[in-house]
């Protein structure tokens, strides 16, 4: 479980965060949700230590991280696996060579043991064939799928997506859910997806954040997102043709 | 103000750099690659420079001391020292600033703007330590060897303007690149190149390290890397000269 507490983050004198409190549940999938520009990633990189939150604090089991030290945090940090929004891969490394990387640095495996994990991660994201190209020669979303596979390389405790299906197909970013879904139960891992993509947030929310205005302005599941009564979370959520034919007729 | 905010988070990202590294394993490739990066794809420029530089230098020489009183020798003898001292250490030093300093700012900008270091840092990764000190290392290791070249290749460069102008002969020069040499010179000449090796690699690091945005300030860093490195190369040649030839 990851707890974020009282999180709060400006830029110069622009708050992006305001006291922002999550509760993100081992074992399931924990969305963030909310229109471009909201804070999204700022808030996910409050959590992971990337960027420091002016106030507040982030707790990984209990361990608090906000406190630690840079060697301190290493140890959690490599139980954590990220996806950025862009990717990150490492431009000078191949496809094969991104996904090893993590276990090159923190294990002892022999390059064929790596090499064998290295495929196992890239089958599951559906990129097979791609091995030795250089993330110049991959498309958007061939990129996003290679830094899901380096994200989930070493079996991490938390997984952090930051938009995993942006910019891919209906059937790719589907799978790509179902991936994500099916290895935090498997692993019973604490994952926190970030996405402004519905058809995720029915897919996959158990437990959804709707972040506006720098707060969270909402929070449920999926199962009860379509009921919402919340004017601004309903403007994101019927917004396109097909989910207006689903929201619930106004009584009275 | 701003130099000390510069200066400052400089000194701290040395101190980052300079920690134990995860693995040493990797490291060692690490610097293995940089070597080879930074040091072998300079080979070319610092060769054709050095036979340049050095021919001008001789030909200069022999035009300046157009009079019976000095001997020709002189030509040879003054083609060493300029080399030896400064046009090896120092100038060979600026260009690979140029060079290998534009490289490492905007290799390292690069991968700060598309989070790439944010990417290692996640991991659990000293992305300093990992990126930054196997350039230097790799410079400090490989620098003295490109300037030890471009020393024989600029009083070789000299000799072979000899025989082609004619302007003196072979015999005299070859005596005068071997008189009053002074082995303290040499000890100077590298200590300079070591200390130039450190600040190139590690201030253009700095600039690319520290990057925000896209990719015009990807090129700002680039730029700014060379400057300051440039600069702070011509500054350290003073202060060195001060210490170890006063
Ligand atoms: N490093 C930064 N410096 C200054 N402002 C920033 C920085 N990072 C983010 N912001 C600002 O914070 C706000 C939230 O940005 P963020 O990237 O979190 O949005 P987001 O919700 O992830 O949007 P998207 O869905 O488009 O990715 C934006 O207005 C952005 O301009
Ligand atoms: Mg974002």
């Amino acid at each position: 479980m990851i707890e974020g507490k009282n999180i709060s983050k400006s830029f110069g004198d622009r708050p992006v965060l305001e006291n922002v409190s999550v509760i993100l549940v081992k074992g399931q999938t924990n969305l963030i949700i909310g229109q471009s520009g909201m804070g999204k990633t700022v808030l996910l990189k409050c959590l992971v230590g990337l960027l420091v939150a002016d106030q507040g604090q982030v707790f990984y089991d209990g361990r608090e991280f906000s406190k630690m030290s840079f060697n301190e945090m290493k140890e959690i940090r490599q139980e954590i696996g990220m996806l950025f929004q862009g990717g990150a891969l490492f431009d000078s490394l191949t496809v094969e060579e991104n996904v090893m990387f993590p276990l090159s640095m923190f294990t002892e495996q022999t390059l064929p043991e790596k090499l064998e994990r290295a495929n196992f991660c890239l089958s599951r994201v559906n990129l097979e064939n791609a091995n030795k190209l250089y993330p110049s020669e991959l498309s958007g979303g061939m990129k996003k799928r290679v830094a899901i596979a380096r994200a989930i390389s070493m079996n991490p405790r938390y997984l952090f997506c930051d938009e995993p299906n942006s910019g891919l197909d209906p059937p790719t970013a589907h799978l790509i859910d179902e991936l994500i879904r099916e290895i935090t139960l498997e692993y019973n891992m604490t994952t926190v997806v970030v996405t402004h993509d519905m058809n995720s947030v029915l897919e996959i929310g158990e437990k959804v954040y709707f972040i506006y205005k720098g707060k969270i302005w909402w929070e449920g599941d999926k199962n009860n997102i379509l009921q919402t009564d919340n004017p601004e979370l309903q403007e994101f959520v019927f917004t396109s043709e097909l989910t207006k034919k689903l929201r619930p007729v106004k009584r009275g | 103000m701003k130099y000390l905010f510069h200066f400052g988070r400089y000194l701290s990202m040395l101190r980052q750099a300079f920690q134990r590294p995860q693995k040493q394993s990797i490291y060692f490739r690490q610097i293995l690659v940089e070597m080879e990066k930074l040091g072998l794809a300079s080979v070319g420029i610092v060769a054709i420079i050095s036979v340049f530089m050095g021919a001008v230098l001789a030909i200069q020489m022999a035009f300046n001391i157009d009079t019976p009183l000095i001997p020709s020798y002189t030509i040879g003898f003054v083609t060493r020292q300029s080399v030896e001292l400064e046009f090896s250490p120092t100038i060979i030093s600026l260009i690979l600033a140029g060079k290998v300093g534009s490289r490492i700012a905007s290799e390292l900008g690069t991968m700060r703007v598309t989070e790439q270091i944010d990417a290692l840092e996640i991991m659990g990764i000293n992305p300093a330590a990992f990126l930054i000190l196997p350039k230097i290392v790799a410079s400090m290791i490989i620098n003295p060897f490109l300037i030890a070249m471009s020393m024989l290749l600029a009083v070789g460069g000299g000799w072979i303007a000899g025989i082609f102008t004619g302007l003196f002969p072979s015999s005299e020069y070859i005596y005068g690149i071997q008189s009053f040499f002074h082995l303290y010179d040499i000890f100077y000449a590298f200590v300079k190149t070591v200390v130039f090796a450190f600040l190139i690699a590690s201030v253009s690091a700095y600039n690319g390290y520290y990057t925000k945005g896209g990719a015009l300030e990807v090129g700002e860093a680039s730029t700014n890397g060379v400057v300051y490195s440039s600069i702070s190369i011509i500054f350290m040649n003073l202060v060195l000269t001060q210490i170890l030839l006063a």
